[in-house]
């Protein structure tokens, strides 16, 4: 049966005061399209609730989506919870308006395995996706 | 056990969430590490009320289940609540979107909210699900709401799990003929009308009453399936949804009823499991028992009939496993 086992799980989540998340669901769709369980958050969530939710749903991937400017505020402390929560298991990627200076910041000393801006081929979001995932399986 | 399954199954016996959840990933994976934790569980399952939520896509399963959970927790009861949502029979993917109900949720202990695709199960539930259940029953969570996928007709699955099926519509969901259709309806003992505050609630409300009445044996019926009008949204009837839960949950209780509930889901497990095992030994056999491979070949060139083959199939299995 098609994708009957092991799908890959991503949690989608967007965090802090932001209410867009057009891209958020086209990635959401994408993603499905590529077989993926997609859990999608909603709007407005808190840190906390963001890093429960990822636990609860044990999925391979957390995409975090933030157009509001408080990525450097936001996602730090998202990968530190993981991290406390023994959860750091758990690959964080990002999406949103980031500049490349925090990109390359949060990657190098967050723990962000990609930033994805806007513009990129939901295709390429999908092979990073199943790249990282399969490298650890196997 | 492998260490690996023996720490997890440590962990949710001891309220890890983590553990909790990577438990359920390996077992809907049918992860073969995870059969001795689902043998396992058995004994530390058995003590959680099992709430169905099914009914019409839409219709605000996800939302009651919300309301219903803080409900619950108002009580000091914690809540597990499996959400399942369909899975693509086309890409096997699947956007599980019920979390986005239960913001209001978020961040509390006692509360375990798990997302589940229905991986290509017809029945409204996912395959995993009764072992998901004994998961988070054995995670101590005093209720369990179970939510299917957004159901029509045929997908009655959850009788078989839950102590109480919810079934959801809301107005407009068709004239009082969709309400005497057999199937969904058939297996509510508690029915809402969600969105009551749309027109046509209270014409909705009747069509069921009346659906319900209508049925032979009616009035002597030791449970009388209440009709709820809730608005989720803004936690309208979800007192009154409560009640009738508990109601229902002492009537099981007081009656006997839920010793009878309780075999009927382990006998439905047992025949589950049974098939499985069944199927494997008697393709095993048709393939390796020379006896049987007789049959098969008498059966290709017709000299033989179908039923006749199983029975005797049947009779040289039995044999087998009484050596």
């Amino acid at each position: 049966m098609v994708g009957s086992k092991n799908n890959i799980r991503v949690l989608l989540a967007k965090v802090g005061l932001d209410g867009h998340d057009r891209g958020a669901l086209i990635v959401g769709q994408a993603l499905r399209d590529a077989g993926m369980e997609v859990i999608y958050t909603g709007l407005k969530q808190t840190c906390e609730s963001v890093v429960e939710a990822a636990v609860e749903e044990d999925v391979d991937v957390l995409g975090i989506s933030i157009l509001s400017g408080a990525h450097m505020a936001l996602i730090p402390i998202i990968t530190q919870m993981l991290k406390d929560r023994g959860a750091e298991d758990i690959k964080v990627i990002a999406g949103g308006i980031i500049p490349r200076d925090d990109a390359q910041e949060l990657v190098s000393k967050h723990g962000v395995r990609a930033v994805f801006g806007p513009g990129t081929d939901t295709k390429e979001i999908v092979e990073f996706i199943e790249k990282i995932v399969k490298g650890e399986r196997i | 056990m492998s260490d690996l399954i023996d720490s997890l199954y440590r962990g949710l016996l001891q309220g890890d969430r983590r553990s909790a959840a990577r438990l359920i990933t390996m077992i809907e994976n049918g992860d073969p590490l995870s059969i001795g934790v689902v043998k396992e569980l058995h004994r530390h399952s058995g003590k959680a009320q099992i709430v169905g939520l099914t009914g019409l896509p839409g219709s605000g399963k996800s939302t009651l289940a919300c309301g219903l959970a803080k409900k619950y927790r108002e009580y000091g009861k914690t809540v597990g609540i499996i959400a399942v949502d369909p899975t693509s029979p086309f890409t096997g993917g699947a956007l599980l979107g019920d979390r986005i109900r239960m913001q209001e949720l978020a961040g509390d202990p006692g509360v375990f909210i798990r997302s589940m695709g229905s991986r290509g199960a017809l029945g409204g539930l996912a395959t995993a699900t009764n072992d998901v259940i004994n998961i988070l029953d054995a995670f101590g969570m005093d209720v369990i709401i179970v939510e299917t996928v957004g159901a029509g007709q045929v997908e009655v699955e959850i009788v078989k799990y839950a102590h109480t099926c919810v079934v959801v519509t809301m107005p407009g969901g068709g004239d009082e003929i969709q309400a005497i259709k057999a199937g969904i309806l058939e297996i509510g003992d508690i029915f809402v009308v969600n969105k009551a505050d749309k027109e046509g609630s209270s014409r909705t409300v009747a069509d069921l009453e009346m659906m319900l009445e209508m049925k032979p044996g009616f009035d002597e019926a030791p449970w009388k399936q209440p009709v709820i009008q809730t608005v989720a949204t803004n936690s309208q009837g979800i007192d009154e949804l409560h009640e009738a839960l508990d109601n229902h949950w002492r009537f099981l209780n007081e009656t006997g009823k839920l010793e009878e509930k309780t075999s009927e889901r382990m006998k439905a497990e047992l025949i589950e499991v049974l098939n499985s095992k069944v199927s494997i030994a008697a393709s095993k056999a048709l393939s390796e028992d020379p006896k049987c491979r007789e049959v098969l070949t008498r059966l290709i060139k017709r000299e033989i009939d179908p039923h006749s083959a199983a029975d005797q199939v049947a009779k040289y299995l039995i044999k087998g496993a009484s050596q």
